[in-house]
């Protein structure tokens, strides 16, 4: 433990840069999204371009991607916008594949029951559709924020200091704990990330504290989410837990 | 838009692809390094992963424990598991084989819940009283696996495979990074180097690799959707593989 107790200021900075690093994509991508996700719902060519784009730009490998956003956008190669940049596009990717399923979970009978009583569709949206969504995007940004949290290390190969820095330079100096201390913080992040947000769910939807399930909401994401996709079992849990 | 075409002139260079080249070259040797790197370790996975996939999803046991795993090694970062395995390695085995046997074992590990989950999801998808009318015909439980359960869940379990392997792809570039062949040498020689044409070649590649890969898993999921299940509007929604291309998660890199 001899190197974590000297090194408690690095590793405190670290984790407050990788912090930093992963909440810019996770909170992008959540608001990017919503509209994406509206978009998705309109109809078919522009279901197909947003969640096909979507699943396409997720294939990109990261490092890969990290090397080619300078040539596209206007940043050097050793630029933490990069990173951002690229998280925040596989969040998008992740997310509005999400946003649309939440969006489409909303009973029509509810939207023409509020249409009924007077909302405007601008009112609706806010005020019906898109708290009514809530649970299916809560499951949504739970995936994002830990797989981001995880990524966000990958790119001390780009030259960030985040907690992957921790990865890199134990490797080099054959110091193991380093490595590990490294993993335990990011998996405590993510863990510290995803509490945060079930509990910013709860305040912001009050009415799903007493439905353990998150009901439907949940349900309906996990089989929606689209089969291939492990995350459904997350979605899941975004309600069971 | 130069740099794109001088990365593509680079790929194009016949030099670049002439056997006997100076490491990291040339790139087909790359190209098959990081295919079979990803085949070998996706097949020792699918060996694991599938049939106790296939276990939890017909009995129902242990779905608490699909569940909480995918869910828990999606935070596990990609960088520092194979870092850490490649050095525990390093005490315990030789300094050639340590890199190779720690690598494969993270790309295992990392493939393993993509593929637990599908195998999972695609039993659980079944339509149960498919599965109480196969047992009513008399069928054994493991006619019922074999014949019903997984002919009806493939889509599903190959979209499982199909996330693992692309995140055993993507994991392979970083690989290089700690010493490994595949085509991530391509990338970090060419940072090495400052060779821009070469980073950018290799970025090329490796997206290429994946895109194409992905591609060939998509039609095989269209393939193997079995007929007649996609008829009813509630099913077409729920599972049609056509909508259902999105794959792992990125701590694959």
């Amino acid at each position: 433990m001899s190197w974590t107790q000297e090194n408690l200021p690095l590793i405190g900075e670290l984790t407050l840069n990788h912090t930093r690093l992963a909440v810019i994509p996770i909170v992008a991508s959540f608001v990017l999204s919503i509209p994406l996700g509206w978009l998705a719902n309109r109809n078919r060519a522009l279901r197909a371009v947003v969640i096909g784009g979507g699943s396409l730009l997720y294939t990109i490998p990261s490092l890969p991607l990290f090397v080619i956003l300078p040539l596209i956008i206007p940043t050097r190669v050793l630029d933490e916008t990069n990173l951002v940049v690229a998280l925040t596009i596989y969040g998008v990717a992740v997310m509005a594949r999400s946003a649309s399923d939440a969006l489409a979970s909303v009973e029509p009978a509810t939207i023409d029951a509020s249409t009924a009583v007077g909302f405007s569709p601008a009112a609706r949206f806010f005020r019906v559709e898109l708290p009514l969504a809530g649970p299916v995007l809560l499951a949504g940004i739970r995936v994002v924020s830990v797989s981001t949290i995880a990524l966000v290390s990958v790119g001390v190969i780009i030259g960030s200091a985040n907690l992957g820095y921790l990865f890199q330079n134990g490797k080099q100096r054959g110091i193991l704990e380093e490595v590990v201390v490294g993993i335990v913080v990011s998996l405590l992040l993510a863990l510290v990330f995803d509490v945060v947000i079930v509990l910013l769910g709860r305040l912001l939807m009050p009415w799903t504290r007493d439905a353990p399930a998150a009901g439907r909401g949940a349900d309906e994401s996990g089989a929606s989410q689209g089969p291939a996709d492990p995350d459904q079992l997350v979605a899941l849990t975004g309600g069971l837990r | 838009m130069n740099l794109l075409l001088d990365a593509l002139r680079w790929l194009a260079d016949p030099g670049n692809w002439q056997s006997g080249s100076q490491s990291p070259l040339p790139i087909q040797d790359r190209l098959l390094e990081h295919l079979s790197y990803t085949a070998v370790a996706v097949v020792i996975a699918a060996l694991i992963a599938l049939p106790l996939g296939f276990f939890i999803g017909h009995t129902g046991r242990g779905r608490q424990f699909v569940i909480a795993f995918t869910g828990s090694m999606r935070a596990l970062p990609t960088l520092g598991l194979l870092f850490f395995l490649l050095m525990v390695f390093g005490y315990v085995l030789s300094y050639d084989t340590a890199p190779i046997v720690g690598a494969t074992i993270s790309f295992v590990i990392l493939a393993i819940p993509s593929m637990l989950a599908g195998a999972y999801s695609g039993l659980e998808s079944v339509d149960r009283g498919t599965i109480d009318s196969a047992r009513a015909n008399g069928m054994t439980e493991w006619q019922i696996l074999t014949q019903v359960e997984i002919p009806l869940g493939l889509p599903l379990i190959v979209g499982g495979v199909r996330s693992a392997v692309l995140q055993v792809i993507a994991t392979v570039t970083i690989a290089s990074y700690a010493g490994l062949g595949g085509l991530g040498r391509i990338i970090t020689s060419g940072i090495g180097f400052n060779d821009y044409d070469r980073i950018l070649g290799g970025a090329l590649l490796v997206t290429a690799l994946a895109l194409a890969i992905d591609g060939l898993f998509a039609l095989t999921q269209r393939a193997t959707a079995t007929k007649g299940l996609t008829d009813s509007p509630q099913t077409t929604r729920l599972r049609t593989p056509s909508r259902s291309p999105r794959p792992r998660t990125r701590e694959s890199a």
